[in-house]
C-alpha cells in the first residue's frame, strides 16, 4: 500500500497552491515569516512543528480564515485577496477538517453534509442527499446519518466533518490535527479515513504529529518553527536524517515515548 | 479435591429503621439542631397567627355571590369577591367589551386560541411545533387584529383606547414581545459586528433604553411622540405606549440574545466559513439557531420582566389589569374594596409570571444537562 | 511581493464595511436631526421656546418632603426643583438598597437552610415578591393596607421614640449641641478607629507568626460601642435628639418619613429583596460541593470552610447582579409617582414638565439622570470584574 502512495507521488500534477514570501502578524506579533511553499496537485503534506509555531495560522491563511498582511497566496489560479467573491470561490474548493470538529449540533449528520451543498453549490435536496450518503458511506458511518453529533463519538464526528467536506467535491483538503482531540482507539478510524482519501489522489495538507501516518502517506513533511518553516524533506529523509538540530530535537522529544 | 466457590449475592437488608419514615424525616429536615427546632417551632407560630385568620377572611367567610355591596356590608368579616364577580368583565377585557354582552365572544376567543396555541408548545415532545409557533406569531396576531380591533367582516370596530383590563395587559406584552424579538435579533448581531460605527449605533441604543426607567419612556412616549411627528400624523395612546415598550423591550431581547451568541464557540461560524457559507446565511443557518435556543430561558425572563412591566401604564392613564382593577374598586359602588382588586389582579400576574418563570428554570436545567452530556 | 490585481469595488469588503456604515451613520443622524428638528418646530407652534430660561423662573408649587433643601413656594426655582427631585431619589434608593441588602441576604441563606419548612418559607416568600408587579406592590400597601390601617397621628403606633401612623414615619434625629464637643468626640473615635486598625494588624501578625488566632471582630465591636460611649460622656455628651412631639395634626420635629416614601421604601425593599435573595442562594450554590469537601477533608471546620473557602467565592458571583439590582431600585424608585412620593421623575418629568411644556429639555434631563447611574453602575461593574479577573490568574 506505501509502495501504491509513493509510486503516485512520482507523477504529480501542475501547483495548485502558491504561497509567496507570506508573512502575518498578530498586532505586533510576527507569527508567519517569509514563508514559501508551493503544493502540486495530488501532493500530501504533513505540517509539524511546536505549539504555537503557526502551523494552523498558515493553513488557516489558505481559505482565508486568517488574513495575511505581505505576500500572496494563490489557489488553483485564483489570488487570496479582499476580493469577496475570490474567497467564497477557494472556500467552495478547499475543505477543512478542525481539531474540534466543528460539527453543526443542531443539525443532523446527513443535514451537517448537505448544508453548504444546498446553500453554496445551489445543489438539489434529493442530490445532496445521495452525496452525503455516498461519502457517509466512505466514511463508514451512513447508519448515523439520522443522528445529532452530540450523540456520536468523537472518531464518528470527526469522520462525519470529513464526509461533510468531501461533500463539496473539494480539490484540496486542510486538516488541523484532526485527531488530537480523540482518544486513541479513535485515531485509527480517523487516519484509515485519511489514508483512503491520500489513496485516491486528493491533495492534503495535514497538520498533524502522527509520524506513523506521515511515513505511510506523505510526499513532503514540513517542519515549522517560530513562525518560519526550518526544513521540508521526504519522510524517509526528514526522519532518518534531520538536517536542522532544530527538527532532531523536536523529533527526538516526540518519538522518546 | 477443591470444589469451585460459587459467588451467591448477599441479600439486601432494609436500613435500620430510625433512618426512615416521616419521624426520620421531620428529625432531620425539622428538628436537625437546636436552631433548626427553634426555627420550626417559630414558624409554626407565625403560621398559626397569620394563616387562619386570612384563610378565613380569603375562603371561608368570604362572600362569593351576590350583585350589589350590601352583600359584603352584612357580612363585613369576610373578604368581598361578589365585586370582582360582578366586575370581572370589566377587569378582564375592558370597559367597552363589558359594556356589550354580544361582543364578549370576540376577547374569549382570541383568549382561548391563545391558549390553545400556547400550551401544547410547552411541551417537549409536541409534533409540528415549528407550526405552531408560526400560527402563534404570524397568524395569530392577524386573528387578533381582526377580532378584536374588529372593522370588518362585519365586526364592530373598538379603538384600541377602549381596550381595557387583562385584554390591554395582553395586548401591550404580546406586541412589545413579538415586535422587540426582530428589533433585539439586529441589535444584537449589530452589537458583535466587526463595523466599529454599526457596533456604537447598536451599543447606544440599547444601553440608552436600558439605563432609563420605563416610566420615562412612556412619559417620553406619550408626551414627547406627538412632537417627533409633523402636525397631523397622530397615535392614539395605546399605540403610543406600545411603541414606547417595544423600543424599551428591543433592549433588553438583544441582550439576552447576546448572551446566546457569546455562548456559540468560534469554530461554528469558522467551519460554515470553511464550507463557503457568506456572513447571513452562516448567521441564519448556524449561529442564531443555536445561539437563540441558548437564549430562549433569558428572553422568558425579559418576557416575565415586560408582563410585570405593562402595569406601568395605568400611571400615563391607561386602565390596563392593574388600573381597571383600582379603578373599579375605587368606583361609588365599590368604594372600599381596594385589597380584593388588588388581590385578584395581583394573583393574576402572579400566575403568569410564575407560570413564565418555571417554565424558564425548567429550560436551562433542561440546556445544562444536555450540554454536560 | 506579487502585484495584486484590483478588485472591483462592490467585492471588496472593507469598501463595502465604509459604505454600510456611512450610510448608517446618515441615517441615524439624519433621523436624529429631523426628530430634533420637527418637535422644536412643534413646540414653537404650541407657544414653547425651548431652552433653559425656565430654570430660574420661580416655581409655582409646594414641595412637601425637602430634607436636605430649603425649598420655599414662591421664592426656589425651577432648577430646584431638580436637584430636590435628585435628592429624593437618592434617599429612597439609599434606604431601599441598604434594607434590601440585608432582607435578602438574610432570605437567601435560609432559602438554603437544612430546615425544610424555613427554606421552603424563604422560597414561597421570594416567588410571591419577585412574580407580582412592583407598582401593584407599591399601590396595594400604600392604599390598601397602610392608609387604611394605619392609625392617625393621635394614635400612632410608638416603638420607642420611633412612631408610625397614617401620615408617615417619625424617627428622633440627632441635633448638635456643641460643636468644639462634638469635633472633641469625633477625634477621640478617630484615635479610637486608628488603634482598632493597628490591634488587627498586630492580631494577623501574631497569627501568622505564632498561629493564635484573637477574636477581633469581637473585641473592635465591643471597643467601639462601650469606648464610643465613655468618650462621649467624656466630651460632655455633645448630641441630643430632637424627638418627634405630637402636634395639633401630626408630629413636629424629628426625622419625618411621610408615608408615601415609607409605602415606597416597604414595597421596593421586598421587591428588590426577593431578586437579592436569588442571587445569594445561586451564588451560594455556586460552589461547587468539592470546594467544601476539599476543605473539610483539609481538616478545616466548618466555620472556616464557610468563611474561607465558601464565602469569597459565593461572592463573587452574587456581587455584580446584586450591583445590577441596586442600579434597578433606583430606577424602580422612580414609580413613586403613583403613590405621591417627591422624586425626580415625579416632580420634575411629571409637574414641572406639565407646568412649563418644556418636554425636550425637561426628559432629557430626567434621562440623563438615570443614564448616569447606569454608567456608573457600568463602572463600577466593570472594575469589579477586572479585579476578580486578576486575582483568579
Ligand atoms: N487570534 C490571535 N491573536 C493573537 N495571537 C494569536 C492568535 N491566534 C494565534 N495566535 C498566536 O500565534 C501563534 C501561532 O499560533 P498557531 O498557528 O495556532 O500555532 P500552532 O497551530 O502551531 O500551535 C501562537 O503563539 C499564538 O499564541
Ligand atoms: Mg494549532
Amino acid at each position: 500500500m506505501t509502495t501504491d502512495i509513493h509510486m503516485a507521488s512520482a507523477e504529480l500534477g501542475d501547483t495548485i497552491i502558491k504561497i509567496d514570501e507570506l508573512n502575518k502578524w498578530y498586532g505586533q506579533f510576527h507569527v508567519l515569516k517569509d514563508i514559501n511553499l508551493d503544493v502540486k496537485r495530488g501532493e500530501r503534506i504533513v505540517i509539524c512543528g511546536p505549539s504555537g509555531s503557526g502551523k494552523s495560522t498558515l493553513i488557516r491563511c489558505i481559505n482565508r480564515l486568517e488574513t495575511h498582511q505581505e505576500g500572496s497566496i494563490v489557489v488553483d489560479g485564483i489570488e487570496l485577496t479582499e476580493d469577496t467573491k475570490h474567497i467564497n470561490e477557494i472556500r467552495r474548493e478547499v475543505g477543512m477538517v478542525f481539531q474540534h470538529f466543528n460539527l453543526f449540533p443542531h443539525l443532523t449528520v446527513l443535514e451537517n453534509c448537505t448544508l453548504a451543498p444546498i446553500w453554496v453549490r445551489k445543489a438539489p435536496k434529493r442530490e445532496a442527499e445521495e452525496t452525503a450518503m455516498r461519502y457517509l458511506e466512505r466514511v463508514k458511518i451512513p447508519e448515523q446519518a439520522n443522528k445529532y453529533p452530540g450523540q456520536l463519538s468523537g472518531g464518528q464526528q470527526q469522520r462525519v466533518a470529513i464526509a461533510r467536506s468531501l461533500c463539496m467535491n473539494p480539490r484540496v483538503m486542510l486538516f488541523d490535527e484532526p485527531t488530537s482531540a480523540l482518544d486513541p482507539e479513535m485515531i485509527a478510524e480517523v487516519l484509515d479515513v485519511m489514508v483512503g482519501l491520500a489513496e485516491d489522489g486528493m491533495t492534503m495538507l495535514c497538520v498533524t504529529h502522527e509520524m506513523g501516518f506521515a511515513r505511510k502517506v506523505a510526499n513532503r513533511v514540513i517542519f515549522m518553527d517560530g513562525g518560519q518553516i526550518v526544513e521540508q524533506n521526504e519522510p524517509e529523509e526528514f526522519f532518518n536524517n534531520p538536517q536542522n538540530d532544530r527538527t532532531e530535537l523536536f523529533l527526538s522529544q516526540i518519538l522518546q515515548h | 479435591m477443591s470444589e469451585v466457590k460459587i459467588f451467591v449475592p448477599a441479600p439486601d437488608r432494609s436500613p435500620p429503621s430510625n433512618t426512615l419514615g416521616p419521624v426520620a424525616w421531620l428529625r432531620e429536615n425539622l428538628f436537625g439542631s437546636i436552631s433548626s427546632s427553634i426555627a420550626t417551632l417559630l414558624f409554626f407560630y407565625l403560621c398559626f397567627s397569620y394563616l387562619p385568620p386570612f384563610v378565613d377572611w380569603a375562603f371561608i367567610k368570604a362572600n362569593w355571590t351576590g350583585t350589589d355591596r350590601s352583600v359584603c356590608e352584612a357580612n363585613a368579616a369576610g373578604a368581598c369577591w361578589t365585586f370582582i364577580n360582578v366586575r370581572l368583565e370589566q377587569i378582564l377585557f375592558g370597559l367597552y367589551f363589558a359594556s356589550k354582552p354580544e361582543e364578549l365572544w370576540r376577547p374569549t376567543l382570541i383568549f382561548v386560541l391563545f391558549f390553545a396555541l400556547l400550551l401544547p408548545l410547552l411541551f417537549e415532545r409536541t409534533p409540528g411545533k415549528k407550526w405552531l409557533s408560526i400560527a402563534l406569531l404570524g397568524v395569530f396576531p392577524v386573528v387578533f387584529y381582526f377580532v378584536v380591533y374588529g372593522g370588518s367582516f362585519g365586526i364592530p370596530q373598538s379603538n384600541t383606547t377602549q381596550w381595557g383590563g387583562f385584554l390591554l395587559t395582553f395586548a401591550l406584552a404580546f406586541v412589545g414581545i413579538l415586535l422587540a424579538l426582530p428589533i433585539g435579533i439586529l441589535l444584537a448581531l449589530g452589537r458583535r459586528s466587526e463595523m466599529p460605527v454599526i457596533r456604537s449605533i447598536c451599543v447606544i441604543y440599547i444601553e440608552f433604553w436600558r439605563g432609563t426607567p420605563l416610566i420615562t419612556i412612556l412619559f417620553m412616549a406619550s408626551v414627547m411622540l406627538p412632537l417627533f411627528f409633523p402636525a397631523g400624523v397622530e397615535f392614539d395612546k395605546v399605540v403610543r405606549a406600545m411603541i414606547g415598550i417595544t423600543m424599551f423591550q428591543s433592549a433588553y431581547t438583544a441582550e439576552a440574545v447576546r448572551g446566546g451568541l457569546a455562548a456559540i464557540p468560534k469554530g461554528q461560524a469558522e467551519a460554515a466559513m470553511a464550507l463557503g457559507l457568506g456572513y447571513w446565511r452562516r448567521t441564519v443557518l448556524i449561529t442564531l439557531p443555536q445561539a437563540l435556543k441558548i437564549s430562549i430561558p433569558s428572553i422568558v425572563n425579559t418576557f416575565i420582566a415586560l408582563f410585570k412591566d405593562t402595569s406601568l401604564v395605568s400611571i400615563i392613564g391607561l386602565l390596563d389589569l392593574l388600573n381597571m382593577a383600582q379603578t373599579a374598586a375605587r368606583s361609588v359602588e365599590w368604594k372600599g374594596y381596594d385589597i380584593e382588586g388588588y388581590l385578584f389582579a395581583g394573583f393574576i400576574y402572579w400566575a403568569f409570571c410564575y407560570g413564565m418563570s418555571r417554565y424558564s428554570q425548567n429550560l436551562e436545567h433542561k440546556l445544562d444537562t444536555n450540554r454536560r452530556n | 511581493m506579487t502585484e495584486r490585481t484590483r478588485i472591483p469595488l462592490h467585492r471588496d469588503p472593507r469598501v463595502r464595511a465604509i459604505l454600510v456604515q456611512v450610510l448608517a451613520a446618515v441615517v441615524v443622524g439624519y433621523g436624529f436631526y429631523s426628530l430634533f428638528q420637527t418637535t422644536v418646530d412643534n413646540l414653537v407652534a404650541r407657544g414653547i421656546q425651548t431652552g433653559t430660561n425656565f430654570f430660574d423662573e420661580v416655581a409655582p408649587f409646594q414641595i412637601g418632603f425637602t430634607p436636605f433643601f430649603d425649598y420655599k413656594l414662591g421664592e426656589s426655582k425651577y432648577i430646584d426643583v431638580f436637584f430636590v427631585g435628585i435628592q429624593n431619589t437618592i434617599l429612597v434608593a439609599v434606604l431601599g438598597i441598604i434594607a434590601a441588602t440585608l432582607l435578602g441576604f438574610f432570605i437567601g441563606v435560609i432559602r438554603l437552610s437544612p430546615n425544610w419548612l424555613v427554606s421552603r418559607g424563604a422560597l414561597v416568600y421570594i416567588e410571591i415578591f419577585r412574580n407580582v408587579p412592583l407598582l401593584l406592590q407599591i399601590m396595594f400597601w400604600n392604599f390598601a393596607i397602610f392608609l387604611p390601617t394605619l392609625p392617625a397621628p393621635k394614635n400612632s403606633i410608638a416603638m420607642g421614640a420611633f412612631y408610625l401612623n397614617a401620615r408617615g414615619f417619625h424617627t428622633p434625629l440627632p441635633v448638635i449641641e456643641n460643636t468644639t464637643d462634638f469635633a472633641i468626640w469625633i477625634a477621640l473615635l478617630t484615635f479610637l478607629v486608628i488603634g482598632l486598625v493597628m490591634f488587627a494588624r498586630r492580631a494577623k501578625a501574631l497569627f501568622e507568626e505564632t498561629g493564635r488566632r484573637l477574636p477581633v471582630p469581637w473585641i473592635s465591636a465591643a471597643a467601639l460601642i462601650i469606648g464610643g460611649y465613655i468618650f462621649y460622656l467624656v466630651s460632655g455628651s455633645p448630641l441630643s435628639f430632637d424627638e418627634p412631639v405630637l402636634g395639633r395634626f401630626n408630629f413636629k420635629g424629628g426625622g419625618q418619613l411621610p408615608l408615601p416614601l415609607f409605602s415606597l421604601w416597604f414595597a421596593l425593599t421586598l421587591y428588590t429583596s426577593a431578586f437579592i435573595a436569588e442571587n445569594v442562594r445561586a451564588g451560594i450554590q455556586s460552589v461547587s460541593h468539592g470546594q467544601t469537601e476539599a476543605a473539610l477533608a483539609l481538616g478545616l471546620s466548618r466555620k472556616d470552610t464557610v468563611n474561607l473557602v465558601t464565602i469569597p467565592q459565593a461572592l463573587r458571583v452574587i456581587i455584580p447582579p446584586t450591583i445590577s439590582q441596586y442600579l434597578n431600585l433606583t430606577k424602580n424608585s422612580s414609580l413613586a409617582v403613583a403613590v405621591g412620593y417627591e422624586e425626580l421623575v415625579a416632580v420634575w418629568a411629571g409637574i414641572t414638565l406639565n407646568q412649563t411644556g418644556q418636554a425636550l429639555v425637561i426628559i432629557g434631563m430626567t434621562v440623563a439622570v438615570y443614564e448616569c447611574l447606569s454608567l456608573l453602575t457600568s463602572f463600577v461593574l466593570n472594575w469589579y470584574n477586572k479585579r476578580i479577573q486578576l486575582t483568579e490568574r
